[in-house]
């Protein structure tokens, strides 16, 4: 549905966009993930069509976005990491501007109810934009991307600055708008890309880092996994039956919180699930097992692995190079 | 373009601007009507001139009020990412906002002409004479909007855009002056051939000057053209 190929953007000397390529299937959610500065907003703009880019070639349904921009932007529905809302106009009239402006041809009044049912905002109708919260703000932008059924919806940062209630409604809105739209969600919160999207591409300095399906990513990236277990028993020596179990990498004491258990910070080896053996363990030697969970992975964290393995790759080449 | 020309022509009333155009246009155009034609000894054509001239001023002066925002407040509220990534041409957005400013334009100088109808009360001055000059500034009036919406694609800052308009407009009104004490033949004439008000001068003369209104449209065209190309090129910078 969206295939981009060797997209380069710069800014001065500065690339931006540095030759980016990977495809977007029909129906699929697509997590664009990403530090600050890495050329997010940048792609996407230029998938939208609102930048050009210095070279490369974005085709949106079989369409190129420069050489047919109306018949491309038509498959589009974009909000901007900003809302471009007009604030002096209420939510309908608003609307309706987006309905004249995309040229839509379905029924306006059924259609437009009908969006503004799915992100809840019809009892606001008839409110100026610019008294509106800014959750209400974010539904009426995304609102006007519904506008004409676009099978490309593109997402910069939605859920930014809204509150936790809000943030879940609109993952769940994105979900179920995934079931009928090729989406492209932007964001660099990384709950919010494994509730959502079916795969994920990472990019860093205008270039792909990682580009697989989300659950394969984390666990590609997870590699050690860290757990917080909380048990009563003497500290010494559950620290060292811990250190002496098979495929622990490393075991600390975290804090003695609770009036008679401790927590331990353990970290096991690549690809090996130590919770059954450390129950066990724990069981056998009478230590109550009160607590365990299992350390999440952050963006960042994620973020300077995917960057470490990429910097690793190239300091070997070059070496090679240099040999 | 014409969900934009729609919603700028609302915009304009939804904001006060359009009012403020509207109300300084009618106020300070009838003030200046009254003391060259009515006020003034003179009950004939030549204060109607001097009317004219004054306008052209006014023009200089409060056109900007309506072309100001008409990119730069996009730019800086980012709602040109909407315009700009929906199913529409530049050429398309430009010429919707150009149109809305436009019609506010030539819907309060129509209600302005109607102080013409006082002069046929109190004498009988030329209906030609005045029907060439309303048709003439009106063509000056578009040539201003389209300068002004030129400034405006360059700038985020809406007083930027208004008064960088208002000192081009004030500047190819006095390239008249500037000319006339040139001694270079050849500069003069490159210079008149410039001056919107040497362009008008025909119509005062109730001649249906060609080559001034190709001027005036030529102006308009040129500066629409280029907004279209300023936007454009900032979407390859």
């Amino acid at each position: 549905m969206i295939e981009i190929t060797d997209v380069r953007k710069s800014y001065g000397n500065k690339h931006a966009v540095n030759g980016l390529s990977f495809e977007v299937k029909e129906g699929e959610i697509l997590g664009f993930l990403g530090p600050n500065g890495a050329g997010k907003s940048t792609t996407l703009n230029i998938i939208t069509g609102y930048l050009s880019a210095d070279s490369g070639v974005v085709k949106i349904d079989g369409t190129d976005i420069l050489t047919d921009p109306i018949k491309a932007k038509k498959d589009i529905g974009f909000l901007p990491e900003i809302p471009p809302l007009y604030l002096e106009m209420t939510v309908l009239e608003y609307l309706n501007f987006v309905y004249d402006l995309k040229g839509c041809k379905l029924p306006r009044k059924q259609h437009l109810k009908e969006i503004c049912e799915v992100v809840k905002i019809w009892d606001v109708g008839n409110r100026l934009i610019k008294n509106l919260s800014k959750g209400y703000r974010q539904r009426v932008g995304i609102a006007q991307a519904l506008i004409g059924n676009p099978k490309v919806l593109i997402f910069d940062e939605p859920t930014i600055g809204l509150d936790p209630r809000q943030i879940i409604e609109i993952r769940n809105l994105i979900k179920m708008l995934g079931r009928e739209h090729t989406i492209i969600l932007s964001t660099h919160i990384l709950p919010e890309v494994q509730a959502v999207c079916d795969r994920i591409v990472v990019i860093n300095k205008g270039e792909i880092v990682a580009n697989e399906k989300t659950e394969d990513l984390i666990n590609a990236v997870e590699g050690s996994r860290k757990l917080v277990a909380k048990i009563v028993g003497p500290e010494d020596e559950v620290l060292k039956a811990i250190r002496g179990l098979g495929g622990v990498k490393t075991a600390d004491v975290i804090g003695k919180r609770d009036t008679d258990s401790i927590s331990y910070m353990i970290e096991s080896q690549d690809r090996v699930d130590i919770r059954k053996p450390l129950f066990y363990m724990l069981a056998s030697k009478g230590w109550a097992l009160i607590g365990l969970e299992g350390m999440e992975l952050s963006l960042e964290d994620i973020f300077m692995r995917l960057v470490g393995k990429e910097k690793g790759k190239e300091d070997k080449k070059v070496k090679k190079g240099v040999k | 373009m014409f969900a934009i020309y729609s919603r700028e022509l609302k915009s304009y009333f939804l904001t006060p601007i359009g009012y403020i155009f509207c109300g300084m246009f009618l106020v300070v155009s009838g003030l200046t009507f009254a003391q060259c034609t009515l006020l003034s000894d003179s009950k004939n054509l030549s204060g109607v001139s001097e009317y004219f001239i004054w306008l052209m001023c006014i023009f200089a002066i409060l056109l900007p009020l309506l072309t100001m925002k008409l990119f730069s407040d996009d730019r800086r509220t980012r709602t040109d990412q909407i315009l700009l990534t929906s199913p529409v041409s530049i050429f398309g957005i430009v010429m919707g906002k150009y149109l809305a400013a436009l019609t506010v334009f030539a819907a309060t100088f129509v209600v302005n002409s109607f102080n013409f109808v006082l002069l046929f009360k109190y004498s009988t001055p030329n209906a030609a004479s005045i029907l060439m000059n309303i048709f003439g500034i009106f063509l000056l009036g578009a040539a201003f909007i389209a300068i002004g919406i030129l400034l405006s694609s360059l700038t985020e800052n809406q007083l930027i855009a208004a008064v960088s308009a208002m000192g081009v407009n004030a500047a190819m009104l006095l390239i008249s002056l500037i000319a006339g004490n040139i001694e270079s033949t050849f500069w003069r004439t490159v210079l008149k051939w410039f001056s919107v008000m040497d362009r008008f001068t025909p119509f005062t003369n109730q001649m249906l000057d060609v080559s001034a209104i190709v001027y005036y449209i030529s102006l308009a065209a040129i500066a629409v053209f280029l907004t279209t190309r300023v936007i454009e090129k900032r979407r390859w910078a």
